[in-house]
């Protein structure tokens, strides 16, 4: 091993001759036969000393050699010819020509360990200057800075064009500076570093900030005290960004819950009966939107990124299908016997889970992102994924149609009418048994939705419904009924103050505690945040 | 909603009654264990230890049962959080019974395997103590008592009733399950508390330790059955289903129903507790998964079927539910689900009060 390393220090030096070559513009390289022939030698440090001289070159075309070298795809011919054989294509190793015919005789060009880590640092080493951009990111982060490689990060930063890669070389340039005997080239690594984020430069950073047990010469003090700067500026900025992303992640999950309680306030509001297949609602959504992914990739296999957009109705019609067959069949008989609704219709959830299991098997379904919908906007350290961004906009957009639905059609006057007094909106001519039925249907519905959008971001199994409801109830609770405003605050505030506690406290005792506080906030407001007033509240 | 008579005239029981309480006391206390430990295993009348440990356990959620119905059958409050009261109390006892394995575990150590794995070098301060009888049988009365006393001293001092208290009581058994399932927090995570070897210096695994807890279990079944009567004949109990039937007219007539709905919740919880003590020695485990809302739901659907508000119905419905479980997840184990899903809509459509009122209705409509 240490010998290896050993290698690994002696190479760092013909390297820097390579770039010196690259920097003067120089771009004929001397790489031929001559050079490749201790290749072929028996003796494993001709060998060595052949990739050195390769990787002095500082030729990028050199990758191919040295890659097949390692992989074990370089065959020699009796009369010395280097050629590359790769899944049957045969390249000449120096010219890169494709040759026609496979010689009749060659033998593999066989490397044994050490070498071969020596050929991989070489490799990663060259792929710095290689021409493809994403192979030079990849070769920046694999670079460990320290002062044997800042020439060649310098040079490698001086040619760069590509500024993610820049980016990345700056850093790294700047990280190696900081072990600079140099006072001047310190401070100034320390002030490129400031501007960073990542965690690595604070760490590296840290460990200037430590004072020196003697004295400290006035240059140290100067670079020490940058450093304390340096790294009070990234940690402000870290936490800043940590914030950020907590906020983020806290509105998106007080998103899923409003979409998951819009539905479960508009019938507990109406029929003050919650719908404990309420969760069966987004499993059959989410099945919905399974099945319309599966109908895409069978019979529109073109067009299989839009099927999401295809799905978020097939979801809502099924489920308020659903919802309204139940409501029918079962709920309307259970008027006024709230306790026995709720036993009645976990029931249903059971009979629907149990339903599920044996049409689709107990085993997760697999449904896929759209491919505009994975990856994400990267601020620096923190990732805000496309799904999670689409799933806000889409609960935004689901609030802003039931809130037109419910203050601008006659259906949702109706519907507002019997949440707040269903015997005077009977009396005035209100149907209310088909009001209760659309409303049901509507609750389901947007039950669907949620599970719709739900599929995108987590597994689609017969369980589903089960691990969002208890929490959803939570926000119904806390939101009071019979406005909308209520659970939009309510969902909101629990998804954020639930990820601003989890790091602090971890996932269960947050659960627990956001339990203690709506019970004691209860106390000052029983009937949730937004109550109904009037005398018809309390029957 | 129910017609009464005036009970506090009536006996506590009637002759019949009194002749089946002891018929009932005299088979668990004297016949059971008879032909469980007397008789030889090649005789017919044998019962197997399988027969007893399934009567025992289906004993004990019988008494949740009977808990269950007195809050819910006779106050109108719906728990669906019972599961925890029941659990607490068994992994109460189940703390004792964890101390008296002693170095009888899988690494010969003085603390639980659990605490062994965990790499725990002492037990954390809610263990001590627990290795004497009589305060791990306090903290059996204790825990779930003093948790109904809190929680439900904060839910009815708001007045939160009905659908608001019955999801808020699923959301204090949830959380709980996640609690108890977390390794942290030191009662064994996922695994609960099992592989208990004596009891008072008794081999649990001994069919006579078996046998005693039988019958002590069968005298605590009877004892909540005659409480519950004597409660629900008294005027204590009159104002219990005023509460239920309308409980702003008795506020009107001068009653805070504060202090009646904590008092019967915090009891059903403390009989719920003590059921749960006594079924974690004959059944040989305890772990989170009692906590699940699930389960909770269950023993709402047990008292549904045999009927709120009666005496026997709720044991009945334990007993029915019950037995139907073990044959369905014996013999069609895909199908128990379905079964239990349609129960659940059956009772509540076309037998609102359950099995016991249905035979009542049945025979009342012969008379006539």
């Amino acid at each position: 091993m240490t010998s290896a390393l050993g290698r690994l220090r002696a190479l760092a030096v013909p390297l820097v001759l390579a770039l010196m070559f690259l920097g003067s513009g120089q771009s004929a390289f001397a790489f031929d036969a001559e050079m490749v022939s201790g290749l072929l030698s028996e003796e494993a440090s001709d060998k060595a000393d052949a990739i050195e001289k390769i990787v002095a070159s500082g030729d990028p075309t050199t990758l191919g050699l040295l890659a097949a070298l390692r992989d074990g795809t370089l065959r020699v011919t009796p009369d010395k010819k280097l050629f590359i054989k790769e899944r049957g294509v045969l390249k000449d190793a120096i010219s890169g020509a494709d040759l026609e015919a496979e010689p009749d005789e060659s033998e593999k060009v066989t490397i044994n360990n050490r070498l071969r880590s020596q050929v991989d640092s070489a490799i990663a080493g060259l792929r710095i200057f290689s021409k493809d951009a994403k192979e030079r990111l990849v070769a920046a982060k694999a670079i460990e800075p320290s002062i044997d490689t800042l020439p060649m990060l310098s040079k490698a930063l001086a040619a760069e064009t590509d500024a993610k890669v820049r980016e990345v070389l700056r850093l790294a340039e700047a990280s190696a500076k900081l072990q600079s005997p140099d006072v001047a080239q310190q401070l100034a690594a320390i002030e490129s570093l400031a501007a960073s984020t990542d965690p690595k430069v604070r760490t590296q950073l840290q460990a200037l900030t430590s004072p020196p047990s003697g004295t400290e010469t006035p240059e140290a003090a100067k670079v020490r005290t940058a450093a304390v700067e340096a790294v009070a500026a990234i940690e402000r900025r870290l936490a800043m960004y940590d914030i950020v992303g907590r906020l983020f992640t806290g509105v998106s999950l007080g998103s899923i819950l409003l979409l998951v309680a819009l539905g479960l306030a508009i019938t507990y509001g109406l029929l003050g009966v919650i719908n404990m297949a309420h969760g069966e609602m987004l499993m059959i959504g989410a099945y919905a939107t399974y099945l319309t992914q599966q109908v895409f990739r069978s019979h529109f296999p073109d067009h299989i990124d839009w099927y999401l957009v295809c799905a978020v109705p097939v979801s809502f019609a099924i489920a308020a299908a659903i919802g309204m067959l139940l409501e029918r069949t079962v709920i309307r008989w259970l008027y006024g016997r709230p306790l026995e609704t709720l036993l009645a219709t976990w029931g249903i959830s059971l009979f629907l889970i149990q339903l599920v299991r044996q049409v689709f098997g107990a085993q997760n379904v697999e449904v896929a992102n759209p491919s505009w919908m994975s990856g994400g906007i990267e601020l620096t350290n923190l990732v805000l994924p496309y799904n999670r961004i689409v799933i806000i906009g889409f609960s935004a957009a689901v609030l802003l149609l039931v809130w037109l639905m419910l203050t601008r059609t006659r259906l949702g006057l109706f519907i507002r009418g019997v949440t707040q007094n269903r015997t005077m909106a009977s009396c005035v001519g209100v149907p209310t048994g088909k009001v209760d039925l659309m409303a049901f249907g509507l609750g389901s519905g947007i039950g669907g939705l949620a599970g719709c959008a739900l599929s995108q971001i987590g597994n689609v199994g017969p369980d589903l419904g089960q691990s969002y409801i208890i929490d959803s109830f939570m926000v119904v609770v806390l939101g009071g009924v019979g406005q909308l405003l209520g659970t939009v605050y309510a969902a909101l505030g629990l998804g954020v103050v639930a990820k601003f506690l989890e790091p602090f406290i971890g996932a269960v005792p947050t659960k627990i505690l956001i339990l203690v506080l709506i019970i004691a906030f209860i106390q000052k407001r029983p009937q949730g945040l937004f109550a109904l007033k009037g005398r018809s509240v309390e029957s | 909603m129910t017609t009464f008579t005036i009970p506090g005239r009536e006996p506590l029981f009637s002759g019949k009654g009194w002749a089946a309480l002891l018929a009932f006391l005299l088979a668990s206390v004297v016949l059971v264990p008879v032909l469980f430990l007397a008789v030889p295993e090649s005789s017919p009348f044998h019962l197997s230890a399988y027969f007893v440990t399934l009567i025992g356990k289906i004993m004990c959620y019988c008494v949740v049962a009977v808990a269950m119905n007195l809050i819910w059958g006779y106050t109108g409050i719906l728990s669906l959080g019972h599961g925890v009261f029941f659990a607490l109390g068994g992994y109460a006892f189940g703390m004792y019974l964890m101390r008296m394995i002693g170095r009888e575990g899988q690494y010969q150590s003085d603390l639980p395997d659990f605490m062994v794995f965990l790499d725990w070098k002492a037990y954390p301060w809610y263990w001590s103590f627990t290795d004497q009888f009589w305060y791990s049988a306090l903290l059996v009365v204790l825990v779930p008592g003093l948790l109904a006393f809190v929680f439900g001293y904060f839910a009815f001092r708001s007045r939160i009733k009905g659908v608001y208290f019955s999801i808020i009581t699923q959301a204090l058994t949830f959380a709980f399950m996640l609690l108890f399932f977390r390794n942290d927090t030191g009662f064994g995570g996922n695994n609960g508390f099992t592989d208990f070897k004596r009891i008072l210096g008794f081999r649990i695994s001994d069919p006579g330790t078996r046998a005693t807890l039988f019958a002590i279990t069968a005298l605590y079944l009877a004892g909540c059955l005659v409480l519950t009567r004597a409660l629900i004949r008294s005027k204590y109990g009159r104002v219990l289903t005023a509460i239920r039937d309308s409980e702003s007219r008795l506020m009107f007539s001068g009653y805070n129903p504060l202090w009646f709905k904590l008092s019967v919740w915090t009891l059903s919880g403390v009989l719920c507790g003590i059921a749960g003590a006594l079924y974690v020695p004959q059944v040989g485990i305890i772990n989170p998964s009692e906590m699940s809302p699930a389960n909770s739901i269950e023993i709402a659907i047990w008292v549904a079927v045999g009927g709120r508000g009666t005496l026997l119905g709720p044991i009945l419905g334990a007993g029915i539910v019950n037995g139907a479980k073990s044959f369905f997840t014996q013999s069609f184990p895909e199908y128990w689900l379905f079964f239990l899903g349609i129960l659940f809509v059956v009772v509540t459509l076309f037998l609102p009060k359950g099995v016991a009122g249905w035979i009542a209705s049945r025979k009342s409509g012969d008379k006539t």
